[in-house]
């Protein structure tokens, strides 16, 4: 390997785990997280698996930092909230071995449902937290908080964001150095977290980040670049990469790359050696509220927004500095939002929901497209596994006609992530609530990652594989079916069906993802011109590859995998395959 | 040397990933700071994509902004169009007049603008405009546009054709790689 060379965010984080001796890492995938385990996975040495959610994961690194060796765990921001309890009581059990857990915040939200500030958790739970600004940070950063977790006896918060994690910068590797297997002890005092040890750990807490504060005011990954006095900026992350953009070193900054605990000393002799001073950071004002709280005279979110990410003309517009502008052409440009892919098997579940004019509760994944237009069939999405409980309480606040056309949509990964124990809930607590489990095979959105039903672990090889049907039935649904969503018929009549019957059911919607290597695709369809009306019945369904050209229905064979879905809406027969006959 | 900016942009799926691979290690072999910023998740299901690939003796931000680009390297034609404010006044476009309509315009709730190439050049806007999906189909692959793109491209770059023919062997699975080779030629000699 060369020693100098490109790399995206997440594997130099995952390089720095390598270099550091990590040797267990338990995640759950989450935009832009995902790539840190994956890479990691590529180092034999380091044990690599996917966990059913961000929970298990934490917990399950945990378990291995206290068996001796240093370990790790990462996720998106949303999923720091799953694993939120872990967290807040591991600050009090403190580690063994070296516990790091990588976050990735998604400002602008590319890939997210909300753009919550992961800073909030790192002082609610008094964790300290690094942020790197580049993948040579990222690297160095990972192996800095195993130092810091084992000197300070605490978990340590990696913090990446969308553009550090999947942006590629120069780094320079080295040899991995493992240190020796920490000792396991029993210690019931710290690590059972009773009322009555937990009152004695938590000043144990509250020292620990006195000490962590005395660090940061002289630790090198806070560091002071003076530029003139006229103006000073404290920043953070990849803010610091768009204020070096604009200004170069003609002003002076205070970098931080430890943003928990935020120093005091530092920042108040920084603030008094220049005129103006001003906070740039993305999302919530964090920095901003600590120089406040100092009683310093600061500028942020004054200017700067606290609404999506940030770049070089934003910050500069915001302090008066020159904004490049760009031409613009006068001519409407229609918006290209994603689209379930051609061949896609959500495509003829969520047409039959639309068909059938159910109300429906959706969840987290790539089926979440099927809220777009022309289907439109989704009505909610909230979190993960938030479909299968939702519908409960939906169909408990509006009774039996609700239950007779409201279906509730998750995917496989989904379902096992959190969708499992809402199901539970209407086992118990009984409503006839109709859930759909979407099973692609795969976990999709974030890239293809396996998960406990695929039957294959995160290096592919054979794994242990929970059977979906038999697993709902064990929780008492005695209606489980599956269908092929490439079947339009069947899945109508298993809509219809299920809808009406009178107790709860589980549809399992089957068909492996289409962008899945293994999948054979048929020859694409072509349209006989002769034969299509132009009625655009087959436009229903909102596949890419199909579009009207002169008034007739067209396929873009580049694009068609030979699903066969528009193929059945057609009245016509004006569908037929290009695959040649013999 | 100042940082120059390239942008390549196109539809979720069309291998932008590959050619800002590529662009990566030609630049960094040629020593140079290089950042490069991709976008994953969402937006790869068949929504507007764009990477930037920045380069120069040291670059800060991972991001291009509006007026900044040097090139925009597209895909498609719509694309190019919707990220034409980015380019800087003197800025080239490298474009496969390849279109792809969107969902907006499938559904009829939009339409896709007619004579996007001239009415591009009447900004002022460089634009280098070829039928790049027609080129790759005869390099042998559809899917191969993105080396034909960067062989266009590679028009522009003062740099011998070592330095390409290496990055591509560097970055090409070995199965492809006459092939992409063929597409790039294809490209760069149209």
């Amino acid at each position: 390997m060369d020693m100098k060379q490109l790399m995206l965010g997440n594997a130099a984080v995952a390089r720095g785990l390598y270099e550091a001796g990590c040797s267990v890492i338990s995640s759950y995938p989450g935009t832009p997280s995902t790539e840190i385990t994956e890479e990691a996975a590529k180092y034999s040495e380091i044990y690599c698996e996917w966990a059913p959610n961000e929970k298990v994961a934490m917990e399950v690194a945990f378990g291995a930092c206290l068996g001796g060796k240093r370990a790790f765990c990462a996720m998106k921001h949303v999923g720091l909230n799953v694993a939120a309890d872990p967290l807040y009581t591991m600050s009090y059990t403190g580690v063994n071995a070296g516990l790091v857990i990588g976050v990735a915040d998604d400002a602008g939200m590319h890939s997210s449902q909300n753009e919550q500030d992961s800073r909030h958790h790192a002082i609610a739970s008094k964790v300290p937290m690094l942020e790197p600004s580049d993948s040579a940070e990222s690297l160095a950063f990972a192996k800095l908080a195993y130092e810091l977790s084992e000197e300070f006896d605490t978990p340590v918060l990696l913090k990446m964001c969308t553009r550090v994690a999947h942006s590629q910068s120069i780094v320079e590797t080295a040899e991995r150095v493992v240190p020796e297997d920490k000792p396991y002890e029993k210690n019931i005092a710290k690590y059972v977290m009773m009322p009555g040890n937990a009152k004695r750990r938590h000043p144990v807490v509250e020292e620990r980040t006195r000490k962590l504060t005395e660090w940061a005011e002289t630790a090198p990954v806070n560091r002071v670049e003076m530029g003139g006095t006229k103006l000073g900026i404290v920043t953070a992350s990849t803010s610091y990469q768009y204020v070096k953009e604009v200004f170069g070193d003609s002003v002076s900054v205070l970098k931080l790359g430890m943003t928990n605990p935020l120093p005091v000393n530092l920042i108040r002799d920084f603030a008094a050696k220049v005129e103006k001073l001003v906070v740039v950071e993305e999302l919530d004002p964090i920095i901003e509220n600590h120089c406040k709280a100092l009683g310093l005279a600061v500028s942020g979110k004054d200017v700067l927004p606290m609404i999506d990410e940030f770049s070089q003309n934003l910050v500069a517009g915001a302090l008066g500095a020159e904004v490049h502008s760009g031409r613009s052409l006068d001519v409407a440009i229609p918006p290209r939002p994603p689209v379930m892919c051609a061949g896609c098997p959500h495509r003829g579940l969520f047409y039959t929901l639309s068909k059938n004019k159910c109300t429906v509760l959706g969840d987290i994944g790539c089926y979440t497209l099927g809220a777009v237009a022309p289907l439109a069939a989704m009505e909610m999405t909230l979190c993960m596994g938030g479909s299968v409980s939702a519908i409960h309480g939906f169909n408990k606040a509006r009774g039996a006609e609700s239950e007779g056309k409201t279906v509730a949509v998750i995917g496989d990964s989904t379902f096992m992530h959190s969708g499992m124990t809402g199901l539970a809930n209407i086992a118990y607590n009984q409503t006839n609530s109709t859930v759909i489990i979407v099973d692609n095979s795969i976990t999709g959105m974030t890239g293809h990652q396996q998960n406990p039903t695929t039957g294959f672990n995160l290096r592919g090889e054979p794994a242990g594989k929970i059977d979906l049907e038999a697993l709902c039935k064990a929780m008492g649904f005695r209606r489980v079916r599956v269908v092929d969503p490439y079947d339009l018929k069947a899945c109508d009549a298993a809509v219809k069906e299920e809808l009406a019957a009178a107790e709860p059911s589980v549809i399992i919607s089957r068909r492996p993802c289409a962008l899945l290597k293994n999948v054979k695709h048929k020859a694409p369809l072509a349209v006989d011109s002769d034969k299509c009306r132009g009625c655009k019945a087959c436009m229903k369904i909102g596949c890419p590859a199909i579009s009207i050209k002169n008034g007739k229905a067209c396929v873009d064979a580049t694009q068609c995998v030979g699903c066969g879905v528009c193929e059945q809406l057609c009245g016509f027969g004006a569908f037929g395959t290009t695959a040649k006959e013999g | 040397m100042e940082t120059k900016n390239i942008m390549i942009v196109g539809v979720g799926g069309q291998g932008s990933l590959l050619a800002s691979k590529l662009l990566g290690r030609l630049l960094l072999q040629q020593g140079y700071d290089v950042k490069v910023s991709e976008v994953h998740g969402m937006s790869q299901r068949g929504g507007s994509v764009v990477t930037y690939v920045r380069y120069g003796d040291s670059v800060a931000s991972p991001v291009i902004d509006k007026g900044e680009a040097d090139y925009i390297v597209s895909f498609e034609l719509l694309e190019a169009a919707r990220w034409l404010p980015y380019l800087k006044p003197d800025g080239q476009i490298v474009t496969s007049t390849q279109q792809i309509d969107p969902m907006p315009v499938i559904i009829g709730a939009a339409e896709y603008p007619a004579d996007l190439v001239e009415k591009m050049r009447a900004t002022g806007a460089k634009v280098d405009a070829m039928d790049c999906l027609a080129l790759a189909n005869e390099a042998g692959s559809s899917k191969a546009v993105n080396l034909v793109l960067m062989g266009r491209l590679s028009h522009y770059f003062d740099l011998p054709d070592e330095a390409w023919q290496e990055a591509m062997a560097a970055v090409v699975p070995p199965k492809f790689l006459e092939l992409n080779k063929k597409a790039f030629a294809l490209g760069k000699n149209a």
